[in-house]
């Protein structure tokens, strides 16, 4: 059999053995929109969509270490339907509203753009069903309002900055020329503004030299990358992603940018696998989150890297982290509720009671429901450096920073909590 | 002089239309959806029989959604007709002003000028980060007289109104028409200087047409934002626009029920394009778009004429 087939062959045998098992109790079957086309499918929708396919097919096998060796979500198997994010938010409203009505799904996991969120949150509570974000970052969704079906299995954008500010004062306890290179729209807004106020908080004595704002996806940062070489800045801070991050390290590599200033890349994890040691030594590299080269050593974190390896040939990153933990959160909310219901298969409303401030095990650690009355995750995160060893990239200095550093408290406006909190 | 059937055709129409979204609750939203879309496609046929081709109406369609959803967030209004007048003056204002400069041009100028206006409204609402920059803001659920239009059990009040407004529209335009300004449209698109010996001034008449549409644009997109309860820039982007191009010659210029079935027939087969090939719903999209073009060139109302005839 040629290899092409065995996937094909192998995802068949798997629905066979799906609806064999499904005559003794009803799938679960649960919506997932990620990005199957346009600029964020091959950064993140494609990782998210295939730890997906992983996760759901493990679980149903009963292949997944403990604490989540039960097969299914408590014996049920888990069927999943897929949906393009791509298209923008009324479409997805649109599609949100089929998954629900049309496709009868019992959860819906998904959502990497912010927009997104923010517009399918008021929805999921008009149609009472649960719905777990995975990736999206905006704080903007728990702080505005607040929901009983939304949960956010991820950490908010505002991590990412203000963990990045603090591993620039680890690292560069001098500098104090900083600049900014951030697309221009709401997550690049977003993260400059987090970033500047936690810098300025961090070392008052900073000086913010430049803050280049290029159109989204525009591909060529030739006067930018120019601008920020004559501003002489120390730090570059970036949270650009995709194809606009990898062309920033391609176009900003040989003209000294990457040698001359510490470039911190917030999603720089992703780009890693694909270019490597094209990543320059010294690059600071996130992965939102405890993901990748970040994740603990557990096994979860060893299962996900192997099996993911043996199927796609390259290594998850953390869109794949992040929807294992989506599902996993499911999971131990589904079990515990189960278990709460005297074993019987719990209704959406126990689920929900469960999932609040629920504590579970994932990939990157434990993540914590603590914000948002119980709906938003918060985790710690980690920054590290790039260095070339043997022909790979691998991420060293690596600092740890504890959830509680840098998240806010429960009920605290992360942009409040950055301007006052950190000083 | 055959007689007029039309209007009590639409009005059937308006019932049978209010008794399907009363046995297929799941299609309620799609419903609206496309009236709201079939409303700016509705002021882009007037203009399309004047021969103008809009690449902009997607700053009408914007505005109207900004101008109700700011009024709904930032005072709290949720009447659905306050806001949908509101709407429909602030883009119908835009559009008399912008007209002043639009009405001069003509064919690929008009097209590519009313392009750039509503990207200029994209770059604005990009940069204003109290609008919520690209992720754009929510809207409060719409109410009507203090009743509510939208609820867990039922999006039907907010259906109905759609359909009322949409079928009033359509015969608003019916008759409009049928007025001698209205009659002037073909005649601007077939020779303006022998419209101007006639004694009439094709840049007021085109002033005015381009009002209409930008006014029913503006309307439709705060119905469009009512109804998905979030608004963001893309409604100024010109890929909006140029759906709403797509879908009028889709639908073609036959009749003014004409973009409501186009709108909807779009809707219809774009979300079984996501739902039947989530990865590649775009090529399933283009093909049937194609096959229609190619087998239906005067649109979709073709259909309709060719039983009737």
């Amino acid at each position: 059999m040629s290899k092409k087939l065995i996937v094909p062959v192998a995802l068949s045998l798997a629905a066979i053995a799906a609806s064999a098992q499904a005559q003794e109790a009803p799938p679960f079957k649960i919506g997932v929109v990620t990005f199957l086309s346009g600029a964020p499918a091959g950064p993140f929708g494609v990782p998210a969509r295939n730890g997906a396919e992983l996760v759901a097919e493990a679980l149903n096998d009963g292949a997944m270490p403990a604490p989540y060796a039960t097969k299914g979500f408590g014996g049920r198997p888990i069927e999943l339907v897929f949906i393009d994010e791509a298209g923008g938010t009324t479409k997805q409203v649109s599609e949100y509203r089929n998954l629900v009505q049309r496709q009868n799904v019992d959860a819906v996991v998904g959502y990497i753009s912010s927009g997104d969120c923010l517009a399918i949150a008021p929805v999921a509570e008009e149609m009472r069903k649960l719905t777990v974000f995975f990736d999206c970052g905006t704080p903007r969704i728990f702080e505005d309002a607040s929901y009983k079906y939304v949960f956010r299995t991820g950490a908010t954008g505002t991590m990412d900055s203000v963990a990045a500010a603090m591993y620039v004062k680890e690292i560069k306890p001098n500098a104090t020329k900083i600049a900014g290179i951030n697309q221009n729209y709401a997550w690049g807004h977003d993260s400059w503004n987090d970033f500047e106020a936690a810098i300025k908080a961090l070392m008052p004595s900073v000086q913010i030299v430049t803050s280049q704002m290029p159109k989204f996806l525009a591909g060529q940062y030739g006067a930018e990358i120019s601008a920020l070489l004559t501003s002489g800045a120390e730090v570059v801070h970036s949270s650009f992603w995709g194809g606009d991050m990898e062309a920033l390290v391609l176009q900003g590599a040989p003209r000294g940018l990457f040698s001359k200033s510490t470039v911190v890349l917030t999603t720089g994890e992703t780009a890693l696998p694909k270019l490597n040691t094209r990543v320059p030594e010294g690059t600071v590299i996130g992965a939102r989150g405890p993901y990748g080269p970040f994740a603990p050593d557990n096994a979860i974190n060893q299962w996900l890297v192997k099996s993911y390896e043996d199927r796609y040939n390259v290594r998850p990153t953390y869109p794949a982290y992040k929807m294992t933990q989506a599902i996993l959160g499911i999971k131990a909310a589904y079990e515990k509720a189960q278990a709460a219901n005297g074993g019987k298969t719990p209704n959406q409303d126990q689920i929900i009671a469960s999932f609040e401030h629920l504590e579970f095990e994932g990939p990157g650690g434990t993540v914590r429901m603590a914000l948002g009355k119980g709906h938003q995750a918060v985790l710690g995160t980690a920054y590290g450096t790039v260095k070339h060893e043997n022909g790979q990239a691998v991420v060293t200095n690596v600092r740890y920073y504890p959830a509680e550093k840098v998240n806010p408290p429960e009920g605290v406006k992360s942009e409040d909590w950055v301007k006052t909190a950190l000083k | 002089m055959k007689k007029d059937r039309t209007p009590s055709l639409l009005l059937a129409a308006l019932v049978a239309l209010l008794i399907l979204g009363l046995v297929l609750p799941e299609w309620r939203f799609l419903g609206t959806l496309a009236i709201g879309k079939g409303l700016t496609v509705l002021g882009l046929l007037l203009l399309l029989r004047t021969g103008l081709v809009s690449f902009g109406q997607g700053l009408y369609y914007c505005l109207g959604a900004y101008a109700a959803g700011t009024l709904g967030q930032f005072w709290g209004t949720t009447d659905a007709l306050l806001l949908l007048v509101v709407a429909g003056l602030a883009a119908g204002l835009a559009a008399a002003i912008l007209g002043i400069l639009l009405a001069a041009y003509r064919g690929i100028f008009f097209s590519m000028l009313s392009l750039a206006l509503s990207m200029i409204l994209y770059g604005l609402l990009v940069k204003s980060a109290a609008l919520g920059s690209t992720d754009g803001f929510n809207l409060p659920a719409p109410t009507l007289f203090g009743l509510p239009l939208v609820s867990h059990d039922s999006r039907y009040p907010l259906f109905v109104l759609a359909c009322v407004l949409g079928v009033a529209a359509a015969l608003a335009m019916h008759y409009y028409f049928r007025t001698p300004l209205g009659r002037l449209s073909p005649a601007i698109r077939d020779n303006e200087i022998r419209v101007e010996y006639l004694g009439a001034s094709v840049r007021a008449a085109v002033h005015v047409k381009y009002v209409i549409a930008g006014i029913l644009a503006g309307v439709g997109g705060a119905l469009t934002g009512m109804t998905v309860g979030h608004i963001d820039p893309e409604m100024a982007y010109w890929t909006t626009s140029g759906e709403f191009v797509f879908v009028a010659i889709l639908s073609g210029t036959g009749s003014v029920a004409a973009p409501f079935l186009g709108s909807f027939i779009f809707e219809l087969v774009r979300t079984f394009a996501y739902e039947y090939s989530p990865n590649s719903w775009q090529l399933a999209l283009g093909t049937a778009m194609l096959l229609i073009i190619v087998f239906l060139p005067a649109g979709l109302w073709s259909l309709v004429q060719r039983r009737r005839a």
